[in-house]
């Protein structure tokens, strides 16, 4: 189990996390003892063998499930519950299909006087590759449009810290190729801190800094790896294949199909 | 050539069904052919009742009909919105909604006396059950990511309800507010026929009493209906503006 | 204690009431107890039994006839363009009309009777019951009638094992709300053009004497039927035959996450 050098003054701090949910009667544990700690501006990816509660320890973080011990901190500040500085971009799509491209992204941005609201879209919708879609209605939009008005919507409010729950997976696979890419682009201009939740390890690979493992229900760190890789990574280098490999190995997947 | 199409039909069988109706009152002198009927709205047009009859029955539904309104939308969000609630007011909905608003009404001319509040009253009786219901289903219905990403981007519970999750009801409530409408409609025209001077449904029921007036019968008649659909198509035309028509999937064009 | 959450708000109610009714002018407002002895007493005489089943009666011949007539109907409208552009802008005419408008004419037609309130129910079903089995039918997936006519069927096998199982969700859904409106729209025609029904029975314990105990009672026993008749509809939509195009077990906002 390889452990990675913990930044000195985390962004994240996760203590001794625990969840566990009663249902009919039984306690489920769900979560044990989570311990993590991400830096400012890293990207961190979560995998995990299905129903492991990856998608859980996300929501949990996010702040809209409340632990059941244990502490989460952003900057030495507690956790309490959902936080405009700290934006979800969820699974399923979630933007509001009452609102053009450029209301959903102007969203968060309600206490901003007009002219400085008008700019952040305009910058936003330009960083996603939106342009000219301003007034459209989401219903409008493919599949990898509304992810990434989501993602610019994310960014709008200039969150601390980013949590992605896998946000490209409804995708298909080139559109999910050229989706990792424009995240990656982005990342590099605005350095956020993005912790990403994800079952394809070919998605956690590419993207992440390090990437964490988790163990199957219930959860706990199953182990961290450091991707010592530059971007751009070429998926076909013996280095991304090793990493590959230890992951799926890790997981305990069978190499043959 | 569609649009002509789509006038063409119509317009034949509405010819045809005239033609059937002018005939078949050549037999019976008491039902008025379309010809009576058409000289019988002329003659309320000139006597200047008809704007007021009209005026009056409107009037009536707009009081019942907002009032409906401002305790339905409220009440149904909250119904929508906590399950326990949901849970006590059920049966007690379930058990007051099939008692039509018309078996109110000899409460309510006890209550409110023959005037225009017994009306304005049942209409109220009659259109909240469907404002109330639609809502909660709307709010109910709206799908846990938008709830979730509305929680992530406002500050208060109050914003999460005004900026998510009624604008993401609204189809939903739009439907309530179509059905409660027509149902107004409906009511307002029973009441006049029973509990009040003035009105639509006045004047049919009196054209029939004062003198077996059935032309005017039939005008009013037309009127009611001509009034109702154009109520009907105002809100429908409200579910085609963009702010709304992603909730409403429209009839597949052939 | 969550069992019992659906009788807090009716037991509240009744209290309030009987503390407003004890409290006001002795005949305005009736007791519930008076109410409860006045129901007691319709049922004891069989006055009860005779107007419920004469309100049943005619809702039941009324709506199914408007069925069995609006349904076809509806799939011809469906099925063929050409009557449905010259039908639908009629319907959408006739059908805000309000049914009671028609009372006139129903008593000169039929006379005062079972037969002009069966009219009124016609009337106020048909139209809506059509546009709803059009609706209905249009809103089939293409998909089930591909997959029976690779089946081999057409013409009517084709809309009897296919088009109308798959339409039934819809259809019942609607036929539900008409009920219900048929309903309303049933006790107001029995307060003006018959002699004997539920509608009848409120307005004649009015008007002989201010009977609000027996217009209350008659109230209840309105709810009631109509909450029966309700129930059996919704008994149709839950059979297997129909229950798939239910959406099953939706969460409410506030309940799971993810």
């Amino acid at each position: 189990m390889s452990t990675a050098p913990t930044p000195s003054c985390p962004k994240l701090r996760v203590s001794d996390l625990c969840l566990t949910f009663e249902r009919d009667g039984k306690r489920e544990s769900i979560l044990e003892h989570i311990d993590l700690s991400i830096g400012a501006g890293e990207f961190v990816c979560i995998v995990g063998p299905s129903g492991c509660g990856k998608s859980t320890l996300l929501h949990v973080l996010g702040g809209f499930l409340p632990p059941t011990s244990g502490a989460i901190e952003i900057d030495n500040e507690p956790v309490r519950g959902p936080d405009p500085r700290r934006i979800f971009v969820f699974q399923e799509s979630a933007v509001f299909p009452w609102l053009t491209v450029a209301g959903n992204i102007g969203f968060g941005l309600s206490a901003l006087p007009r002219k400085e609201r008008e700019e952040r879209i305009q910058h936003y919708i330009g960083l996603v590759g939106l342009e000219g879609f301003e007034r459209a209605f989401p219903r409008e939009l493919s599949g990898g449009m509304k992810q990434r008005l989501e993602v610019a919507r994310a960014l709008a409010v200039n969150p601390d810290v980013l949590y992605m729950d896998e946000p490209f997976a409804g995708l298909d696979f080139i559109t999910r190729m050229t989706m990792r890419k424009e995240l990656l682009r982005i990342w590099h201009r605005e350095r956020k801190t993005v912790v990403l939740v994800t079952h394809d390890i070919d998605e956690a690979v590419q993207l992440g800094d390090r990437v964490l493992v988790l163990s199957s229900r219930p959860a706990h760190i199953h182990c961290e790896l450091e991707i010592g890789m530059p971007h751009p990574r070429d998926v076909s280098a013996p280095e991304y294949i090793a990493m590959r490999t230890r992951i799926l190995d890790e997981l305990g997947v069978e190499r043959g199909v | 050539m569609k649009r002509a199409e789509a006038i063409f039909w119509p317009a034949l069988l509405c010819a045809a069904l005239l033609l059937a109706w002018q005939l078949a009152t050549l037999h019976t002198p008491v039902v008025p052919s379309p010809v009576r009927v058409l000289r019988g709205f002329g003659e309320l047009v000139r006597k200047r009742i008809l704007l007021s009859y009209i005026a009056s029955s409107l009037w009536r539904v707009a009081k019942g009909y907002l009032a409906a309104v401002c305790l339905g939308i409220p009440a149904g969000a909250a119904l929508g919105y906590h399950p326990a609630l949901r849970q006590s007011a059920n049966f007690t909905i379930q058990m007051l909604r099939p008692i039509s608003p018309l078996a109110w009404m000899p409460m309510a001319v006890v209550w409110f006396g023959v005037g225009d509040a017994t009306p304005v009253f049942l209409i109220f009786i009659g259109a909240f059950f469907p404002i109330l219901l639609w809502t909660a289903e709307g709010v109910r219905n709206v799908p846990n990511v938008l709830v979730l990403a509305g929680r992530n981007f406002c500050s208060s519970n109050v914003a999460v309800i005004f900026r998510v999750m009624i604008p993401a009801a609204f189809p939903k409530i739009l439907t309530g507010l179509r059905a409660a409408l027509g149902i107004a409609w409906i009511v307002v025209v029973a009441a006049e026929m029973i509990a009040v001077d003035s009105g639509l449904g006045y004047l049919i029921i009196d054209s029939r009493n004062a003198g077996q007036r059935y032309d005017l019968v039939i005008a009013g008649m037309l009127l009611i209906g001509a009034i109702g659909l154009t109520l009907d198509l105002g809100l429908q035309s409200a579910e085609r503006t963009k702010f709304l028509s992603w909730g409403f999937s429209h009839e597949p064009a052939d | 204690m969550a069992k019992l959450r659906p009788f807090l708000l009716p037991v509240l109610l009744l209290a309030m009431w009987q503390f407003a009714a004890g409290h006001s002018s002795a005949h305005v407002v009736p007791t519930p107890r008076s109410v409860a002895a006045a129901l007691a007493g319709l049922a004891a005489s069989g006055a009860l039994a005779k107007h419920v089943i004469a309100s049943v009666f005619r809702i039941t011949w009324g709506f199914l006839l408007a069925s069995l007539v609006a349904i076809p109907c509806g799939m011809l409208l469906a099925l063929n363009r050409r009557s449905q552009l010259a039908a639908q802008p009629l319907l959408q005419i006739l059908r805000p009309i309000s049914p009671l408008a028609w009372t006139p004419l129903a008593v000169l037609w039929f006379g005062i009777g079972d037969l002009a309130a069966i009219f009124l129910i016609f009337i106020a079903c048909a139209p809506t019951l059509t546009l709803i089995a059009y609706s209905a039918v249009r809103n089939v997936r293409p998909g089930y009638v591909n997959a029976g006519r690779n089946f081999g069927l057409s013409g009517v096998p084709l809309i009897w094992r296919v088009v109308l199982p798959a339409a039934a969700p819809q259809l019942l859904s609607g036929m539900r709300t008409t009920l219900a409106i048929a309903w309303s729209v049933l006790v107001a025609g029995e307060m003006l053009a018959v002699n004997s029904g539920l509608g009848f029975l409120i307005m004649d314990a009015r008007n002989a004497g201010n009977r609000f105990d027996l217009v209350f009672a008659g109230m209840f026993a309105i709810g009631a039927v109509g909450f029966a008749l309700d129930a059996i509809l919704r008994g149709l939509e839950q059979t297997d035959f129909v229950c798939w195009a239910l959406q099953g077990g939706q969460t409410s906002a506030k309940e799971s996450v993810a």
